[in-house]
């Protein structure tokens, strides 16, 4: 049966880096399993999910840390090795601030917990069993957003396509590419439990059409597959192509809508590294463990991927990378165009990290002066959806909201296309940021304000109202001229009251 | 280990507002070396002149509002000005009035306004007007066709020396545009004008070569992606539709199309003047509309106007449509609804 291959045509926007990619090649294989592990208990939507151990105790390898959470955006933790829980306290997490982290002193005995069985037949399951079980091996969306991935595979809706994401959005970022050349088959099989969980009918694999050894790869593992519902797509090489909303528009030609999901338009995207670990789990009972990042950077003695253990300090990374540069000034996760920066290298390896960036200072851009903008329209040109940095800036400028959310502030992807064309070095992205908040506050404070009115006309009308009342009562107790039930009456309204007003 | 703070994106491109304006200057040179060999020294001498009053008045501008002085002024945009300006006055030109069309446009256009980003009017368009209609008796000082004065005749003229009506009628002449219009308005049709190989026939042939060193310049600039195709299409685009309907429905009184696109400031103005980031549309619809806008205007102000060329004209009324042209003309944002 011959491949079924797509070239999707070359977007209108986005950018072509003319920067050479620095080689990673494959997924070097996991760091030993000694010193210490620091398991954040973020959950996506900023909460904590409770631990189930105390300081103390000691954890297997794979071992649930915290309860099965059971909101949209939870999902499972597991110890990333077997040893002794020394302390659970708060420390940096990189993206999310000072978060609570169980601290686990390995001892190098990597021992496997034999709680969890492996899906011997994930295609006979059942999709609520699988889902279960996908959501008990804790995995989340590994191409950085985290989303829980049993949530997102159950959308409540019709879904015709499943796109397996293996463009990397990020210039630099080589951890899809590394994974897909190593692990095809197993990528490819994890899409297949996926269509069965969801009921779609094809699946789109998606990969950067610069990326030859891993289009190999993939050809050859699809061969062997022999299944009619997958589809090749080879991406052309732009920046962001590999967002979400982006990768889809560039397959299907169609938008999702503002506000919207891409179950909107029947298809769901899952990162390639997903898929892998839905399979490994399905194949292994291994739950989510470990992941492949990239250390890259000129601020790096080398450029690799290495599938390391969750929670390994990224220092230990960087040095498994050969260290730092004399010339290293910012460390960042995620790639250059839209990494977070990260303040302390003790940090932790979270599900979330596909890269960390390391930055040198002749490469770090000089804070060089930011010119008047000249209207030139460049990253109009460039923008993935279409908005006109250059009259946002305007608005911007001038604090004028109405302007800001007319011209789409919202729908800015914060990719930083814009600023990289921007001749007048305008650090546009930065200011959006900054304008996004802002607009949150003032609507914050209008939302704030508008609640207290209410309040505040409330209260006045039924303080109106008791006074009407404690008239008329008086009024008709006056008539009965018994004075002392009177009094007995109003003593038991001030204590009603008073304790209203404490309620309150 | 410290470790910066700084936000995303951490990359920058290699594009600078002063590489552009650069490659603007290095556009221009084919059109001022073609314009140079057919109307003599005189526009190079004039050229040196407007580029050093315009970066002074520049640098002067910027250490009045408090502004870094030197790098700005030589971020090369005061010189596209005064190349501008050197293009568009004649050659003859007296140092004095390429003097103050430097000053309206550096300081009343430009910094007036907010200096460079923020002026609402092409500057080089506004020293250029103000001047056209100060002293119309110097802007006519254009050299006969096969008589360009040498660099010592016309250094007399630039100097500023008085010449007697019969030396500057032996000298100059009027520009293709001008005879034509002049002997349209004497009842005169196309083919009886362009009948004497000696006068507007040769005077058209030398306009031609200096339009096309600057479509040459702009199509350089286009290939760069300095500038963008959408102003200079669609100007040359309606030009040529509204010089080839007036054509087809009388050729007797009406120019070419050819004649119309290669005559005056035609090509200069669409790939040099119109398309001035700053003062132009800025979404890509607006730049269509701007534009056909200025080929429109230029059309007319030529064709019932009193000035020959209506160039510089067209461009300044299109500057005051921008923020309308802008606010309507938004592209339609990803996910949103068409229309």
């Amino acid at each position: 049966m011959p491949l079924s291959e797509l070239n999707p045509p070359t977007p209108k926007w986005g950018i072509r880096f003319d920067r050479p990619n620095l080689k990673t090649g494959l997924p070097l294989q996991p760091l030993m399993p000694a010193g210490q592990y620091i398991v954040p208990l973020v959950q996506k939507d900023g909460s904590a999910a409770e631990p189930l151990l105390a300081p103390g105790a000691t954890v297997l390898k794979g071992q649930p840390l915290v309860a099965l959470p059971t909101g949209d955006q939870g999902a499972a933790i597991h110890a990333p090795t077997s040893g002794r829980v020394s302390a659970i306290e708060q420390h940096s997490v990189p993206g999310s601030g000072m978060q609570r982290c169980i601290f686990i002193e390995a001892d190098g005995a990597d021992q496997a917990w034999s709680g969890i069985t492996p899906v011997r037949n994930p295609l006979d399951d059942s999709p609520a069993s699988l889902l279960d079980a996908i959501a008990a091996a804790g995995i989340v969306g590994l191409g950085g957003a985290m989303f829980p991935t049993a949530t997102k595979l159950d959308p409540g809706s019709r879904i015709h396509t499943l796109v397996l994401n293996g463009v990397e959005c990020e210039p630099r970022i080589n951890c899809d590419d590394g994974l897909i050349r190593d692990r095809a088959g197993e990528i490819l099989a994890g899409g297949q439990i996926m269509l069965h969980i969801l009921g779609a009918e094809r699946c789109i694999v998606a990969v950067k059409a610069d990326t030859e050894v891993a289009i190999e790869c993939l050809r050859a593992a699809l061969a062997e597959l022999n299944d009619a519902r997958f589809t090749l797509a080879l991406v052309p090489p732009v920046y962001p192509a590999g967002g979400e909303r982006q990768l889809l528009q560039i397959l299907t030609g169609q938008e999702i809508p503002a506000g919207g999901l891409p179950r909107d338009i029947g298809c769901i995207c899952q990162n390639v590294a997903t898929a892998s670990a839905v399979q490994r789990f399905m194949h292994t009972g291994e739950p989510l463990t470990s992941r492949i990042v990239t250390i890259t950077g000129s601020g790096v003695a080398n450029a690799i991927n290495v599938e390391a253990r969750l929670g390994t300090p990224i220092r230990q990374l960087i040095e498994f990378a050969g260290g730092y540069t004399t010339d290293a000034v910012q460390l960042i996760m995620g790639g250059p165009m839209m990494g977070l920066p990260i303040a302390d290298d003790s940090a932790p390896l979270t599900k979330a990290t596909n890269c960390i960036y390391v930055h040198a200072q002749q490469e770090s851009a000089p804070p060089s002066a930011e010119l008047a903008c000249i209207r030139c329209g460049d990253c109009a040109t460039v923008c993935p959806v279409a908005l006109a940095p250059q009259l946002l800036l305007n608005a911007q400028r001038g604090d004028d909201f109405e302007a800001l959310q007319d011209l789409g502030l919202a729908d800015c992807i914060e990719c930083g296309c814009c600023d990289y064309v921007c001749p007048s070095n305008i650090e546009l992205t930065s200011r959006f940021r900054r304008a996004k908040h802002a607009e949150r506050e003032i609507e914050f404070e209008r939302l704030r304000a508008a609640t207290a009115e209410e309040r505040f006309v409330a209260r006045t009308k039924r303080l109106e109202r008791e006074a009407d009342e404690r008239r008329a009562q008086s009024e008709a107790t006056d008539a009965a001229g018994n004075q002392a039930e009177a009094l007995q009456r109003l003593l038991e309204r001030i204590a009603k009251n008073d304790d209203r007003q404490k309620r309150e | 280990m410290m470790f910066l703070s700084r936000d995303a994106p951490y990359w920058r491109g290699a594009d600078s507002v002063s590489k552009m304006m650069m490659s603007v200057n290095l556009a221009l040179l084919p059109v001022m070396l073609v314009s140079a060999w057919i109307l003599g020294l005189g526009i190079i001498v004039n050229a040196v002149l407007a580029c050093l009053f315009c970066v002074a008045l520049e640098a002067l501008a910027l250490r009045l509002r408090g502004r870094p002085a030197l790098a700005s002024a030589l971020d090369g945009s005061a010189l596209i000005t005064g190349l501008l300006i050197a293009l568009a006055v004649p050659p003859l030109t007296p140092w004095w009035v390429t003097a103050v069309a430097c000053l309206f446009a550096i300081v009343f256009a430009k910094h007036l306004y907010g200096g460079l980003g923020y002026n609402v009017f092409n500057p080089a368009m506004v020293g250029y007007v103000v001047v056209l209609v100060s002293f119309p008796q110097h802007i006519a000082l254009w050299p006969a066709p096969n008589s360009a004065p040498g660099l010592v005749e016309a250094l007399q003229f630039i100097g500023g020396g008085a010449f007697d009506s019969a030396t500057v009628d032996a000298i100059t002449a009027a520009t293709p545009l001008d005879s034509i219009k002049i002997q349209l308005g004497q009842m005169r049709t196309m083919r009886e004008i362009f009948a004497d190989p000696t006068g507007t026939q040769l005077a058209y042939r030398d306009w031609t070569w200096i339009n096309a060193a600057a479509l040459a310049g702009g199509l350089w600039l286009l290939r760069k992606k300095v500038i963008r195709w959408h102003i200079p299409a669609a100007m040359l685009t309606t030009m040529g539709l509204l010089y080839m309907i007036s054509y087809a429905a009388d050729s007797a009184v009406h120019m070419a199309p050819t004649v119309g696109l290669f005559s005056g400031g035609t090509m200069l103005g669409a790939f040099f003047v119109a398309t001035d980031p700053v003062s132009a549309a800025t979404t890509e619809r607006g730049r269509l509309l701007y534009g056909a806008g200025i080929g429109m205007l230029c059309f007319v102000i030529r064709k019932w106007g009193a000035y020959p060329d209506g160039l510089a004209f067209a461009v300044l009324l299109m500057n005051m449509a921008v923020p309308l042209l802008d606010r309507y003309t938004q592209p339609r944002i990803y996910g949103h609804g068409r229309g």
